[in-house]
């Protein structure tokens, strides 16, 4: 509970210099007017993609065999993607958070680079790591004979690789702000390290963990250049949303842009369930 | 509160219109731009002293040949500077209706020249070469593959382009000759990544182009498809009606069809249209 009151007091602050703000409302419009620009940038695609949507042929678009098969399978993969990354990330951020030893700066910097690394050479990486002929994609084969280009898991391994790291992000952040007392309690109650982790530490963090793995879904839904780079495009097996939106754009221009709102629409509902608490979360580290 | 969401409201407003104004200017002057350098190109069309530069937008498939050419036609003519972007044709006719601010398009098929024409992008066009299938293997050829028909065979992993892609569609024209049918494992976007899909010996075999096989070298091994089930596309060429620079698109069309031109074509393995 300590937690969340010194964030919840933090959205008073702006609304005391608003109201200092508006005796010298003059001033800042140096600052207004770009402001104003930035926000007409960043919405005017975004209107322009509902101005142009074919509202009338939208049932019968997304109604499509192909729409609903790729529909279908982004949902399953990036679930399947997110789940990989509480998997792992979750104690990844904890060994992040809590341990230290030389090179955990390191770490920490290289662990996070697929959130800025372009998905094309995330893409590309995870090609040359596990593909037939990769670094380890070779034995996979060899041993097991696993590919896992051009197939449905390796569509969750490229969501997994560009998604993982906003879940490891937001974790580490909620580890490292949470108060310690109440596990160092419990442990000197005789609570095992096990224990602790499981009744104390991830129902702290619980509210930055759904935030995180609806940010990581997110991010993973929306997966483009990873995907097609290291599991190809074939409709039913690896082509996700983002890949029918880029065929549909060639071919029938209205139905990407019908894709297109369904993917704004998963974007709005995750960003208005996280209204308050994903801005703090993604903010902190 | 309210009278500062109204301040952002009205500034987003007149950055709209503020936009609007610099592209609707913007239009005006290379509209200008163009009806003059087209002008003077006509009067001068029998020895056009050409300059500035040309934006060459071109099939995949002639990243190499085009790549030689402009470099030909860059000294042939100093102070011209020829820029290329080679994609998928679809893409690429895709963009030019977008408004890419293209001079000439060379197109691996009719069809996507035609997607430009009928939106009045580009005057008639015309075929410069025409291009048939092969079926590109890795070198190491995992699964023996020797003959078009070891497509069909179950465990082959095949790289195709996609149906609106020349490529794809042309390769879908090879298994309807052959009465074959061929599951891919991924549909790519152009000729080139199919090509690389199999350089890279993550698939077992593709679909692509004579002149690909020819261009990869030892990189992939070529697999003749025999010539009553082959199919080829034809390559029209044209000048944008948007040209920015359409006395150096006419000059830079010119030598594409020339003799000296088609020579670096038939070289790579095009053939005449």
């Amino acid at each position: 509970m300590t937690a969340p009151r010194p964030g919840g007091s933090r959205p008073r602050r702006p609304r005391a210099s608003q109201r200092a703000g508006r005796t010298r409302n003059r001033g800042p419009l140096l600052i207004l007017v770009p402001a104003g620009i930035g926000v007409a940038f960043l919405l005017v695609p975004l209107i322009a993609l509902l101005v142009r949507a074919p509202w009338h042929g939208m049932g019968r678009l997304l109604s499509e065999a192909q729409v609903l098969t790729a529909l279908r399978l982004s949902l399953e993969c990036a679930t399947a993607a997110t789940i990989g990354s509480l998997a792992l990330g979750v104690p990844l951020a904890w060994v992040l958070a809590r341990s230290s030893f030389p090179g955990l700066g390191l770490l920490r910097a290289l662990v996070t680079l697929p959130l800025i690394l372009p998905p094309v050479v995330g893409g590309l990486a995870l090609l040359l790591a596990f593909g037939r002929n990769g670094l380890l994609g070779r034995y996979l084969d060899h041993w097991f004979g696993l590919t896992l280009p051009f197939t449905t898991p390796g569509v969750i391994v490229a969501e997994t690789f560009v998604a993982m790291p906003f879940l490891i992000v937001t974790v580490e952040g909620a580890l490292r702000s949470a108060d310690r007392d109440f596990e160092e309690a419990a442990a000197t109650l005789g609570a095992s390290r096990l224990t602790v982790f499981r009744r104390i530490t991830l129902p702290m963090i619980g509210p930055s963990l759904v935030a995180g793995s609806v940010l990581c879904w997110a991010r993973a839904l929306g997966e483009f250049g990873a995907t097609i780079t290291f599991a190809g495009n074939y409709p039913g097996t690896t082509q996700t949303m983002p890949l029918a939106v880029y065929n549909a754009l060639e071919t029938d221009p209205q139905a990407a842009i019908a894709l297109s709102l369904v993917l704004l629409l998963v974007a709005v509902i995750v960003l208005v369930g996280l209204r308050d608490r994903w801005l703090r979360a993604g903010s902190a580290p | 509160m309210h009278r500062r969401i109204l301040a952002i409201g009205v500034c987003a407003a007149a950055a709209v219109m503020l936009v609007a104004g610099c592209s609707s200017s913007s239009k005006g002057s290379t509209g200008t731009t163009s009806t003059s350098t087209a002008a003077s190109g006509g009067v001068t069309s029998s020895a056009p002293a050409v300059s500035g530069t040309v934006t060459v937008f071109a099939a995949a498939s002639l990243q190499g040949t085009f790549t030689t050419l402009a470099r030909q036609f860059e000294t042939a003519h100093p102070g011209v500077t020829v820029k290329l972007n080679f994609g998928a044709s679809s893409a690429l006719a895709l963009q030019i209706n977008q408004g890419a601010p293209a001079d000439v398009f060379a197109s691996a098929s009719a069809r996507n020249m035609t997607q430009v024409t009928n939106a009045g992008g580009a005057s008639p066009s015309t075929n410069f070469v025409k291009n048939a299938m092969e079926v590109a293997v890795p070198p190491s050829n995992p699964t023996h593959v020797t003959a078009l028909a070891d497509l069909a065979k179950p465990g082959v992993k095949i790289a195709l382009c996609q149906a609106q892609v020349p490529c794809g569609a042309t390769a879908a024209k090879v298994f309807t000759n052959a009465k074959l049918t061929v599951k891919a494992v991924t549909l790519e976007a152009d000729v080139k990544s199919t090509l690389a899909k199999v350089e890279l010996n993550e698939v077992d075999a593709g679909v692509v182009y004579v002149t690909d096989v020819k261009a990869a070298g030892s990189k992939v091994k070529g697999i003749e498809i025999p010539a009553d089930v082959n199919a080829s596309t034809a390559y029209p060429i044209a000048v944008l009606t948007k040209a920015p620079n359409s006395a150096a698109a006419q000059a830079f069309t010119a030598y594409v069809l020339s003799p000296e031109g088609q020579r670096v074509l038939a070289a790579a393995g095009f053939e005449k249209p």
